[in-house]
């Protein structure tokens, strides 16, 4: 029983993974007061890139075909750890908040290397770029986790989903969260999924060579490190759990709580993403920067106890 | 000079034999012999392929090696790794101080060894610098401690330490850390490092970067924690402050780094950092009487410490392999080696996935006990003391994330892509005995990090010995194959469990690709614009990768450029030369001041030194006339 929950909850999280996409596209598009596409478009975007045929460099090694695997293997992995209506699983004991960063980073690292291994100075670009911009990321990340773990006693992921009381620490962690997720996800003001100008592209530099299957399976892997992101800002910006009953119907009402936080997360990105202009890549290393004050705030809140 | 300190350990080990024990094998010693013959015996092996001329590329043909080399070779690695096995081994202070020298004078002539390079004499020449006046620090360490016990036997100095007064122990402490901070390479005493491992042969380069300076890290465990007795906070937060300067200063550098050896050289500092983390946390938590989280922060750091000497033993042995097989070690250069030499790659790729702390191999493994340590620490103490340790941990992640950026640009710029010179595009794959002992390196990687559970519990036996803990009663793990700190509540990492969960959802990811393969991938030429020709000069390069690092820390590095336009005539420039450096800070603020110091004195004592032989006859009678003054007054 609790493996097929299990199992559903996993399909539920990577079904829903590119519709997340799909809307914040839409909620952009909206905005500028346009009409926008499908919220289902990241669904036709696979399809079409599944049934298409693959081109790949003739520079290229082992390490670029192998390079999509990893990148699924590491984003599906992280998406073991969420809880979304199953809070004892038994994957919650491979690893805890930290294991998950650790994840992203071997994805990122065959990534940055495959983008190398095509010879194209695109690929270098985007390499580089992605490694400084992660590079800088991991302290705040870890600052962030340090005031959850100072406030709840744990580093373990379950700790901190349920219910818990409102506290500036946690607020101020969630906000260096989100900053994070900006920057790990590619949005403006750090990165432009949008684009395909050589000085503004990072991520998309680097799967540029990427193309058919390949290309699908990198793109389902980042919208599913994409979700597991926002479940995690989730679970610590709104402190409102459920009252504990146990049972199918609590767990669907889990379910629609998380899809109305993700829904609101997914509304702030798009606004933050339509309102900011994209930095220069130096500038970049402030915002970060900023991150980091955010993460120092946390800790000192949580040292504090407010 | 080495001969006299020879006849003088000989005669040690001969007065002291009868009466005491003189070997002592405690977790720790054994321990650090273990990681001794684990790094010794593949880079042995190793070095039968790489002195061999076979192999070697044309344009290298004066690199050969001649027989009586070779064998000269053997017998400094053998003494070599003896002098560091009877290091760790040994049970007297006299006797460590001996052995330690033999090991840094037998380095240095490794260090030295191809001397036909003007490199390699430079670099031996700041080492054995540095190393002597690291082993002054400790002489004068080891005659204070000598002073309370009146014997040079550890156990006898252990005793005689916890009477000594609080204002000496300090100042013993801090002589030790002066003296082993210099053979460990820590910033700001790491700058021979970078000039001397790269400059020995590659299989010296990994033992003295895997092995030798660890042995600095067990004289601090040793004399620091075990003889000496941690009871003032400071010190493990002096360690803490030194540790995390060394693995920013350390990774940085790398970054800027394209001479691969020496990118691997800064590494060590980097990394030497990171095992200061755990041993310097340890001692702020045997300050503060927190027993179990002292051992679990010791155990974070001989488990890096471990895990250091394997990837970095194996990725120098890597290196060599490169530079035996192209004739450089320039990273600007290489390229494309992937299709050249495939199993060098992988063993390269298990390395650097390694240091980076990448799951599911054993470098990250002790990454995680490290910040776990931080985290868990940081619950147990109060006030602003858990900021900083937030920040400790917070830097540490910025090191392991700075790594990940440096070994792509490693192993991405070496081995991916098209060779960018003649160098690159005729290197063929090295030996059988050169593979073997990268193999096996590899191998224990990959086990190291599958075997966590197991080896934490052994390292538990170490951590308790060396800091004189009672383990019996602690538990770091759930089952065999889960760690879990026993203060900390739902912290769990399951190694292998991880490690089968990567492997699994890879497959599936192929199967997801198998079954949608309809047609066959194409193979084109990478897409460059429309243009007509891409070719290695397109591909980016190591300086270009490292370009917004340098920007973002231009603060520290201090980059500057030199051009150079050679005209031929006023309109027309025949060549353009551009050049990017970084300020070495240390050096230009800290070393250069000082040497230049030296030598104004040297200068200044030159007036006194003018060559008349009467004028030395009175200095002389001046001397012996002071002498029995002072002897009849004093």
């Amino acid at each position: 029983m609790k493996i097929v929950l299990f199992i559903s909850q996993l399909i539920l999280f990577i079904g829903l993974a590119p519709l997340l996409s799909g809307l914040i596209t839409r909620i952009k598009n909206n905005i500028r007061m346009r009409k926008g596409q499908s919220v289902f478009q990241p669904y036709y975007n696979l399809a079409k890139f599944f049934s298409k045929g693959e081109v790949v460099s003739d520079t290229a090694s082992w390490i670029f075909r192998v390079t999509p695997f990893v990148v699924f293997s590491s984003s599906l992995a992280a998406a073991l750890f969420i809880p979304v209506f199953i809070f004892s699983s038994p994957a919650l004991h491979i690893g805890d908040f930290l294991v998950l960063i650790f994840i992203f980073a071997l994805g990122r690292f065959f990534l940055a290397l495959a983008a190398l291994d095509t010879g194209s100075a695109f690929g270098g670009m985007g390499s580089s770029r992605e490694m400084f911009i992660s590079s800088l990321v991991e302290p705040a990340l870890c600052l962030a986790i340090f005031s959850l773990s100072l406030e709840f006693g744990s580093t373990d992921i379950t700790a901190f989903s349920g219910m818990h009381p409102v506290s500036v620490s946690s607020f101020a962690a969630s906000a260096t969260l989100f900053l994070v997720t900006l920057a790990e996800t590619s949005r403006v003001p750090v990165d432009n999924q949008e684009t395909h100008l050589e000085l503004t592209m990072v991520h998309e530099a680097m799967v540029l060579e990427y193309s058919g299957r390949s290309l699908a399976i990198i793109e389902a892997a980042s919208y599913i490190k994409q979700m597991v992101l926002f479940f995690l800002i989730a679970q610590v910006i709104f402190p409102i759990g459920l009252p504990a009953i146990s049972g199918p119907v609590q767990s669907a009402l889990w379910v629609l709580w998380y899809l109305i936080r993700i829904i609101i997360i997914a509304a702030a990105v798009a606004l933050v993403e339509v309102t900011v202009a994209k930095m220069r890549l130096f500038r970049v290393a402030d915002f970060l920067g900023f991150a980091f004050i955010l993460g120092v705030i946390a800790v000192v809140c949580a040292v504090l106890g407010v | 000079m080495k001969v006299f300190y020879f006849l003088y350990g000989l005669w040690v080990l001969m007065m002291d034999i009868p009466g005491k024990q003189f070997f002592l094998f405690d977790p720790l010693s054994l321990f650090f012999l273990f990681v001794i013959c684990v790094i010794s015996l593949p880079s042995a092996v190793y070095s039968i392929g790489y002195f061999s001329p076979k192999g070697n590329p044309p344009a290298a043909e004066d690199s050969h090696y001649p027989p009586a080399k070779i064998i000269l070779a053997w017998f400094l690695l053998f003494v070599f790794v003896l002098s560091m096995a009877l290091v760790v081994t040994t049970n007297n202070v006299l006797a460590f101080l001996v052995f330690w020298e033999i090991m840094s004078l037998v380095s240095y002539f490794l260090v030295v060894f191809d001397t036909k390079h003007e490199k390699s004499i430079n670099a031996g020449m700041i080492y054995i610098v540095m190393t002597h006046i690291g082993t002054a620090f400790l002489t004068a360490a080891f005659l204070i401690m000598y002073r309370y016990s009146g014997s040079f036997d550890y156990l006898a100095i252990k005793n005689a330490c916890q009477t000594m007064p609080l204002g000496t122990k300090n100042t013993v402490f801090l002589l030790l850390l002066t003296g082993f901070g210099t053979k460990a390479g820590v910033v700001p005493l790491h700058i021979w490092l970078p000039y001397a491992h790269p400059q020995a042969p590659s299989h010296i380069s990994s033992i003295m970067s895997g092995v030798m300076i660890k042995t600095a890290i067990y004289g601090i465990i040793r004399f620091v924690i075990f003889i000496l007795g941690v009871n003032s906070s400071w010190w493990g937060v002096l360690i803490l402050i030194l540790a995390v300067i060394s693995c920013l200063v350390g990774v940085i550098y790398a970054l800027m780094e394209h001479d691969i050896k020496r990118l691997l050289a800064y590494h060590s500092v980097e990394n030497i950092g990171i095992i200061l983390l755990g041993v310097g946390l340890a001692m702020f938590f045997i300050s503060l009487k927190l027993p179990y989280l002292a051992v679990f922060s010791l155990i974070a750091g001989l488990y890096h410490l471990i895990n250091h000497a394997i990837f970095k033993g194996l990725l120098f042995l890597c290196a060599g392999s490169v530079y035996k097989a192209t004739g450089t070690r320039d990273m600007e250069k290489l390229g494309g080696l992937i299709k050249k030499m495939p199993q060098t790659a992988v063993y390269f790729l298990l390395g650097a996935m390694a240091i980076s702390a990448l799951p599911p191999l054993n470098g990250f493994v002790s990454e995680w006990l490290t910040l776990q340590a931080f985290f868990l620490g940081a619950l147990n103490v109060t006030g602003g003391v858990k900021l900083f340790l937030g920040i400790c941990a917070a830097m540490l992640a910025l090191t392991s994330g700075l790594a990940a950026a440096c070994f792509v640009k490693a192993f991405g710029i070496t081995f991916l892509a098209q060779p960018r010179s003649h160098y690159a595009k005729d290197a063929k794959e090295v030996s059988l005995s050169m593979k073997a002992g990268m193999f096996f390196l590899s191998f224990l990687t990959v086990i190291f990090g599958l075997a966590a559970v197991r080896i934490v519990k052994l390292l538990a036996k170490v951590a308790g010995a060396a800091a004189g803990l009672d383990i019996s009663k602690m538990n770091f793990s759930v089952n065999n194959f889960t760690l879990s700190p026993q203060t900390g509540k739902g912290i769990y990492l399951s190694m292998p469990l991880l490690g089968l969960i990567l492997v699994l959802l890879g497959l599936s990811g192929f199967m997801i690709y198998k079954l949608f393969s309809r047609r066959k991938a194409v193979i084109y030429k990478t897409w460059d614009c429309g243009y007509y020709k891409t070719g290695p000069r397109n591909e980016y390069t190591a300086t270009a990768f490292s370009k917004p690092f340098r920007i973002a820390f231009s603060f520290f590095l201090l980059p500057y450029r030199r051009t150079q336009k050679v005209r031929e005539s006023f309109y027309h420039v025949k060549s353009f030369t551009y050049e990017t450096h970084t300020t070495k800070v240390f050096k230009k603020y800290i070393y250069d001041p000082m040497l230049a110091l030296v030598f104004k004195t040297a200068k200044s004592m030159r007036r006194i030194q003018p060559g008349s032989i009467h004028l030395y006859l009175g200095y002389i009678f001046v001397t012996v006339l002071l002498l029995i003054i002072f002897m009849r007054n004093f």
